[in-house]
């Protein structure tokens, strides 16, 4: 079972972000995106969880065999696709328990079963235990004054009890301290295994030290120039983009 | 079971018979009150009906306010007809179509320490001049004066709550005006008086007892904190969705006073809610907080005005309403402070939230300030809900519809949550719940297109 991307091509505002843009990550793989600013890894992730401000020209995804490009983004996240982002947004008013758990019963009313409220804080409680996220945040609004990290350990804590197939990290290590990092890593770590295949998307070889990806990709200009295993990361972290730029420049 | 609950004949309410039957039914009333009621009727009579090109009635659908659907009946009771208890509180005032039913009697304690709560007509009967002290005393300055004559013309009964010098009444206290027969009027009347230094809360709760059923209801509230107390009012407006509803509240704060008042808004097909604060003495202090949920064709027309006629007052408004369909709401609201209130602090803020594009909400926020020193503001703002926000949820797969409603949910929680109480918070959001799921049924029906 596998998240398939054919040749998908993405512009925002009559833009071409993404030519062509073809990845194969299967469940139980770990997948890393690097590549320098603006070359359209977040496009990639909101075009994948249908934000509507991206337009697809072209081009199939398949989760699991289900095509997902012109669905609703509520229909691609029940089909299994998860994607933390880079700018997690407030959301005044809406608690987080309550969100979480109106996120499970959306998914639980399309399967019919149901769960109690002792079960789900049981195992709300669980995951912000692990994610060393104080219990006194059930209550309050999603993201609303959390610091840059604390917001990155909330959607962390989603993908957690969403348990999703796919799931796609923007940036997630951005504004993270080093302890944070290294508990998210442990998040992510956790729930590697043959049901969850992850795309992780990020500037830094820190992260991957944590969670030692499968493969790691170079994007460029908006498709994927290069592909290597985690030996690549390191490579860019040497070397910087400039060779990518030389190497591929031409060729976008 | 309705059927019986009357025995006297339906009378139109804009006729002389119905008014008569009215005056005749009163029993053991003091005779002052019966020359208000007839020099109020007149005044009904010869009140012109509001026009929308009255300022006070500007975008009001003024032809939707005919009288002719609703009947009058003298009020009767079954006292079979009990209500179920809403809340937990300290005492409870049942009514059904303007007869006092029952309920749960104040607290021992409360009663010890002299307060009182009856229903208005007993408390005139049996403490006639406190209660003339204060009736119809304050009504609103916001352009009802032919439905408040009409009020006080026809009223019955209501809460009569007057709590003495500096006792603080703990317990909420609670009064729930239901309309029951098919094109009932009702015209309940609340008077909360807290002498100097008491305290007090009282939640009214206004609704038919049948959904499906039309009314007509004109009431009044009047809620009066003298030097150094503390009054807590809330009511809920939840009458059928076919019901035509006028809601005439005064909140006035003496010295050192405060007054923090709610109104909950999500019943009726059309609805004139005013509501009048005013800071009456130096260092008064008056909250009017407020929620409308407007779904369907509803009309909910909001007139406030924020009265500063001592200094060193604080007055604080917030209006926020979330809107469905075709609903169509209408918030105007005016700040008046006088020559002398120096030092003043008075806010008005009004939110409107459209989940259509069919529906429309007009906001006319003013200032009218005589004194030099004063601190005020008036914001409007009417808005969508926020893209970003909505797509963040159905990212994690929510559906559209909870989504939404999360975010209304969230809209309102800065209101419910002045509530001081969770029972009273949790009645309001399973309202408005209700009203969400009649929304969506609707909207999903095989007719609607
Ligand atoms: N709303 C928008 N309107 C116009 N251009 C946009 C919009 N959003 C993104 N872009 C452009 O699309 C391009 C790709 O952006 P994207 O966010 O996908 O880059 P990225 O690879 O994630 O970069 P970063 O590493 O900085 O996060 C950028 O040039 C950006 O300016
Ligand atoms: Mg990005």
């Amino acid at each position: 079972m596998s998240l398939n991307i054919n040749n998908l091509s993405v512009s925002i505002a009559e833009r071409q972000i993404l030519k062509d843009f073809n990845l194969s990550v299967s469940r139980g793989e770990v997948h890393a995106i690097m590549g320098p600013n603006g070359t359209g890894k977040s496009t990639l992730a909101k075009a994948l969880a249908a934000h509507p401000d991206y337009t697809v020209t072209g081009g199939t995804a398949l989760l699991d065999g289900a095509e997902i490009i012109g669905l609703e983004p509520d229909a691609v996240a029940r089909l299994g696709l998860f994607m933390a982002f880079q700018y997690p947004v407030e959301i005044p008013g809406v608690s987080i328990a309550n969100f979480i758990r109106a996120a499970l019963t959306a998914r639980l009313k399309e399967s019919g079963g149901d769960f109690s409220a002792t079960a789900y804080y049981k195992a709300l409680y669980a995951q912000m235990d692990a994610l060393k996220i104080p219990r006194e945040f059930t209550s309050r609004s999603v993201n609303v004054g959390f610091s840059g990290g604390e917001k990155k350990r909330c959607d962390i804590l989603q993908m957690a009890m969403l348990k999703p197939s796919y799931a796609i990290l923007d940036e997630t290590d951005s504004g993270l301290d080093i302890d944070a990092l290294r508990i998210v890593a442990d998040g992510v770590n956790h729930m590697r295994g043959p049901g969850t295949g992850f795309v992780i998307i990020t500037h830094y070889q820190r992260l991957l030290n944590y969670i030692k990806p499968d493969y790691v990709h170079v994007m460029y200009g908006g498709r994927i120039v290069k592909s290597g295993g985690a030996e690549l990361a390191l490579e860019l972290e040497e070397k910087g983009y400039g060779w990518v730029e030389k190497e591929f420049g031409v060729l976008v | 079971m309705t059927d019986t609950f009357y025995m006297t004949e339906a009378l139109s309410i804009c006729s002389d018979a119905a008014f008569e039957a009215h005056l005749g039914s009163l029993k053991d009333m003091p005779s002052w009150l019966l020359d208000i009621k007839r020099e109020a009727w007149a005044r009904y009579k010869a009140l012109p009906e509001p026009r929308r090109k009255d300022e006070q009635w500007r975008f009001a659908s003024t032809d939707g306010l005919s009288l002719d659907p609703y009947s009058y009946r003298v009020p009767s009771a079954d006292p079979q007809e009990c209500a179920r208890p809403l809340l937990e509180c300290g005492g409870c005032l049942d009514f059904a179509d303007d007869a006092y039913i029952g309920g749960r009697p104040l607290y021992e304690e409360a009663a010890a320490r002299g307060v009182i709560f009856l229903p208005l007509d007993r408390a005139l009967r049996e403490h006639p001049e406190l209660v003339r002290r204060h009736l119809f005393e304050r009504m609103p300055d916001l352009g009802s004066e032919k439905y408040q004559a009409l009020h006080v013309a026809m009223f019955t009964t209501g809460v009569f709550l007057h709590v003495p010098r500096g006792v603080q009444v703990e317990l909420p206290l609670a009064g729930l005006h239901e309309a029951v027969s098919e094109g009932a009027s009702v015209f309940p009347h609340t008077l909360v008086v807290a002498e100097e230094g008491a305290s007090v809360t009282m939640f009214d709760v206004f609704r038919s007892r049948e959904a499906a059923a039309r009314h007509f209801a004109c009431a009044a509230a009047d809620i009066c904190a003298l030097p150094g107390a503390n009054i807590r009012y809330r009511m809920v407006q939840a009458w059928s969705r076919s019901s035509l509803a006028f809601h005439m509240n005064s909140a006035s704060a003496e010295r050192s006073s405060s007054v923090d008042a709610i109104t909950i808004n999500v019943g009726a097909a059309h609805v004139r809610s005013e509501q009048h604060g005013r800071i009456v003495g130096r260092g008064g202090n008056v909250q009017m907080h407020s929620l409308t949920l407007a779904t369907g064709t509803q009309e909910v027309d909001q007139r406030t005005l924020q009265t500063h006629d001592a200094g060193d007052g604080h007055s604080n408004l917030l209006y926020k309403n979330v809107l469905l369909d075709k609903a169509h709401t209408i918030f105007s609201g005016l700040i008046r402070v006088a020559e002398n209130a120096q030092r003043t602090d008075a806010y008005q803020t009004n939110r409107n939230l459209l989940l259509s594009p069919e529906a429309e909400a007009d906001s006319l926020p003013g200032l009218e300030i005589l004194a030099n020193d004063v601190k005020c503001s008036h914001g409007a703002s009417t808005g969508q809900l926020d893209k970003e926000q909505l797509y963040y949820m159905l990212a994690r797969g929510l559906h559209r519809s909870t989504a939404q409603q999360l975010m209304v949910f969230g809209f309102f929680e800065e209101v419910l949550e002045k509530f001081g109480n969770e029972q009273l918070a949790q009645y309001v959001r399973d309202l408005l719940q209700e009203s969400f799921n009649a929304h969506e049924l609707l909207n999903n029906s095989p007719d609607a297109t």
